[in-house]
C-alpha cells in the first residue's frame, strides 16, 4: 500500500519536472509573438517618446521629455482630448442606458429572444467602415433618411457631418449603434442571474416596481454596470476607423470637432512623420485609459462592498 | 430611452401574478403586445442601415435622391457590376480570407496552446506571466502600432500577407477566454489519461482540446470577424493596393465615389456579407463566449 503510495509520489513529482517543460512548449509560440510584437514594442515606444525622429533617416535626437512638453502646450492635444472624452461620454451612457432597457425588455419571458437578440446584435459585428458608410449616406443633409424624416415631421434638420455642432452627435450615435447589443448580451446574462424570489418578498414586503427596480435590480447589476462601462469607456477612447471612416480622412473634419485622440496620433504617425510626438501621444491616451481602468476597478469594488 | 421604465422590470409581472393572484389575459396580452411593439421599434432603428444598404444598392442612381422607399423595387444588378469593375473587390476578398482565415487558424492553435499552460500546468513565474499577458491586454494599440510597423518595415515584410497574420497569431483575450473554459473541465480526466501514460501535451491535444469544442468555435468567430473588420493595422502594414483588405478597399472606394450611393451601397454589402454570415451561422457559440469572457472577466 505504502509502496503504492510512494510510487503515486514519485509519479506526481516527475509529472511537475516535465511540467516546465511542456509549459515552455504550449508557451514558446505565444511568448515569442507576444515578445516582438508586443512587449518590446510598448517599451520601445516609451524610448521612442523620447526622440525627434521621422522614422526613415539615421539622424535621430534625445530630446527628452521635450515631445510630451511640446504636446501638453498644444491646442491640438487639448482639443482632442475634449472632442475623445464628449465622444465617450455620449456613447458610454447612451449604450449602457440603451443596452439595460432592451435587456430588461427581453428578460420579461418573450417569445422570439434569439430574434429580438440578433436584430440588437448585428451591428456590433459589422465593420466600422461599412457602418460609417451607410450612416453618412442615412445623415446626408439632403438625401439622407434621417433629414427626409426630420423634416417630413417639421423639425429643423442640423447639417450633420458638415457641421461643427452636430458632426459628433452624428459620430456618437453610431458609436451607440454599434455597442448597444453587446450591453444588452450583457445585461441579460446578469439579469437571468437575479432570483426571482428577491423581487417576490420584495412584492410580499409592499415594495412598488420602481423602488424594486432601484433597491433590487440597480444595486445587483452594479458589478455588471462598473465592467461595461470599464470596457465602453476604454474602446471609445481608443476609436480610430468609425470617425475615419464617417469624416473622410484623418482630419477630424469640419474644424477638429471629430478630431479624437486616435486620428491625432495617426497624422503624427504617418502623416506628418514624427515619430516622437506620436508615441507621447500613444502614451498619453496609455496614461487615461490607466487611470480610468483603476478608478473603475476602484468603484465597482465598492460596489461589491456594498452589496455584501 | 435614458430611464428605464418601471412596467419592463424582470420578474416583475411574476411577483405580481404570484402574489396578487390572476392577472386578466387581456392586460397581460397587452402588456406583451407593448413590449413586442417597443422591440420591434428599436430593433426596426437597429437594422434599417442593411435595409437601407441593400435596397439602394439595387436602385437606379437617379432614384438615390428621390423619395426614400424600404423595399426594392428595382433591381439594378449592374450597380454590383461597376462597384466590382471600377475596384478589386475580388483581390480584396481574397487578401481578407487569407488574413482572416490565418490568424483565426494560428489562434485556435497557439492561444489554445498557452491557456493550457496556463490552466493545467504548474511552473514557476506561471501567475506573474499570466497577469503580464493579461496586463498588454490593457495597453492601446496607439502605444503598439507604431513599434510594430517600424518591426514590420525591418523584417521587410511590408506588403506581405505576413505582415498581416504574424502579430495578430496570439492574443491575450483568446488565451483569457480558453483558460476560463479548461478551468471548467474536471481534472480527473487529465489525471486519469496521465496515469494511463499520455503526455501534457497528449492532455491538451487528446482530451480537452475536443472537450472544448464551444469555446474553439467561439473564439474561432471572434478571431474572423476581428480580423475581418480590421482597419487601423492593414492600413499601416499595406501599401500597395493589390495588398489592401476588403475594410481598406471599402474605404478607397468610398474616398473615390463619395456620394454615388447606389454604388457605395453595392460595394458596402458586399463587404459585409461574410461577417454577417458568420455571426448569424455561430450565434449561440458566440454569444456564449461574450458572456463566459465578460461576466468573468
Amino acid at each position: 500500500m505504502s509502496a503504492q503510495i510512494q510510487t503515486q509520489a514519485r509519479q506526481v513529482k516527475s509529472w511537475r519536472r516535465s511540467d516546465v517543460w511542456s509549459a515552455l512548449v504550449c508557451l514558446l509560440p505565444a511568448g515569442l509573438i507576444f515578445g516582438v510584437f508586443n512587449i518590446f514594442p510598448i517599451l520601445y515606444s516609451g524610448y521612442l517618446s523620447l526622440l525627434r525622429w521621422d522614422g526613415l533617416s539615421a539622424s535621430r535626437a534625445f530630446v527628452g521629455l521635450a515631445n510630451y512638453a511640446q504636446l501638453l502646450r498644444s491646442h491640438e492635444l487639448w482639443n482632442s482630448l475634449a472632442v475623445t472624452l464628449y465622444y465617450m461620454a455620449g456613447v458610454t451612457l447612451l449604450s449602457l442606458a440603451a443596452g439595460l432597457a432592451v435587456a430588461l425588455a427581453l428578460n420579461r419571458g418573450i417569445r422570439g429572444l434569439a430574434f429580438y437578440r440578433a436584430l440588437y446584435f448585428t451591428p456590433v459585428i459589422t465593420s466600422s467602415v461599412a457602418a460609417a458608410i451607410v450612416w453618412r449616406y442615412l445623415f446626408d443633409p439632403g438625401a439622407g433618411l434621417v433629414n427626409l424624416s426630420l423634416r417630413a415631421a417639421g423639425v429643423p434638420a442640423p447639417g450633420w457631418l458638415a457641421s461643427t455642432t452636430w458632426a459628433m452627435p452624428a459620430v456618437i450615435l453610431v458609436g451607440v449603434w454599434k455597442r448597444l447589443g453587446f450591453n444588452m448580451v450583457i445585461y441579460l446574462a446578469g439579469l437571468q442571474g437575479i432570483p426571482r424570489e428577491y423581487y417576490e418578498a420584495a412584492e410580499v414586503d409592499g415594495a412598488g416596481a420602481w423602488a424594486r427596480f432601484r433597491r433590487i435590480t440597480v444595486p445587483l447589476l452594479a458589478p455588471i454596470t462598473a465592467l461595461l462601462a470599464i470596457m465602453s469607456v476604454i474602446d471609445a477612447f481608443l476609436v480610430f476607423d468609425q470617425v475615419f471612416a464617417m469624416t473622410g480622412d484623418a482630419l477630424g473634419a469640419p474644424m477638429g470637432s471629430t478630431d479624437v485622440i486616435g486620428l491625432l496620433l495617426y497624422r503624427y504617425a504617418f502623416r506628418y512623420f514624427k515619430i516622437g510626438t506620436a508615441s507621447a501621444v500613444g502614451w498619453i491616451v496609455f496614461a487615461v485609459v490607466f487611470v480610468a481602468t483603476l478608478l473603475q476597478w476602484k468603484l465597482s469594488n465598492i460596489g461589491v462592498a456594498e452589496q455584501a | 430611452m435614458s430611464e428605464p421604465r418601471s412596467d419592463s422590470i424582470p420578474a416583475l409581472d411574476a411577483g405580481r401574478s404570484g402574489a396578487s393572484g390572476v392577472r386578466s389575459g387581456l392586460s397581460r396580452w397587452l402588456a406583451g403586445g407593448a413590449t413586442h411593439a417597443l422591440l420591434l421599434g428599436g430593433g426596426l432603428i437597429m437594422v434599417l442601415p442593411f435595409l437601407w444598404m441593400v435596397t439602394t444598392s439595387l436602385k437606379p442612381m437617379k432614384l438615390a435622391y428621390g423619395p426614400p422607399y424600404l423595399f426594392p423595387t428595382h433591381f439594378v444588378w449592374r450597380n454590383y457590376q461597376v462597384a466590382w469593375r471600377s475596384a478589386p473587390f475580388a483581390r480584396f476578398y481574397l487578401n481578407s480570407f487569407i488574413m482572416a482565415v490565418g490568424i483565426t487558424t494560428a489562434q485556435l492553435l497557439f492561444s489554445s496552446l498557452a491557456a493550457y499552460a496556463f490552466a493545467r500546468l504548474r511552473f514557476p513565474g506561471r501567475n506573474a506571466l499570466f497577469l503580464l499577458f493579461l496586463g498588454t491586454m490593457m495597453v492601446p494599440f496607439h502605444v503598439t502600432v507604431l513599434p510594430q510597423y517600424l518591426i514590420v518595415h525591418w523584417l521587410g515584410w511590408v506588403d506581405t500577407y505576413q505582415a498581416l497574420i504574424v502579430p495578430r497569431m496570439v492574443s491575450a483575450f483568446g488565451i483569457f477566454l480558453m483558460r476560463q473554459y479548461y478551468l471548467t473541465i474536471p481534472t480527473d480526466l487529465d489525471e486519469a489519461a496521465l496515469m494511463d501514460g499520455a503526455s501534457r501535451l497528449g492532455v491538451w491535444w487528446r482530451i480537452i482540446l475536443p472537450l472544448s469544442q464551444p469555446a474553439l468555435a467561439a473564439l474561432a468567430i471572434f478571431s474572423f470577424l476581428f480580423a475581418w473588420n480590421d482597419f487601423l493595422w492593414p492600413l499601416v502594414a499595406t501599401n500597395d493596393p493589390q495588398m489592401r483588405t476588403i475594410q481598406l478597399g471599402l474605404a478607397m472606394f468610398q474616398g473615390r465615389y463619395g456620394t454615388q450611393w447606389t454604388y457605395l451601397m453595392a460595394g458596402t454589402v458586399t463587404a459585409t456579407i461574410p461577417a454577417i454570415a458568420v455571426f448569424l451561422l455561430g450565434q449561440k457559440r458566440f454569444i456564449e463566449g461574450i458572456t463566459l469572457t465578460g461576466l468573468k472577466g
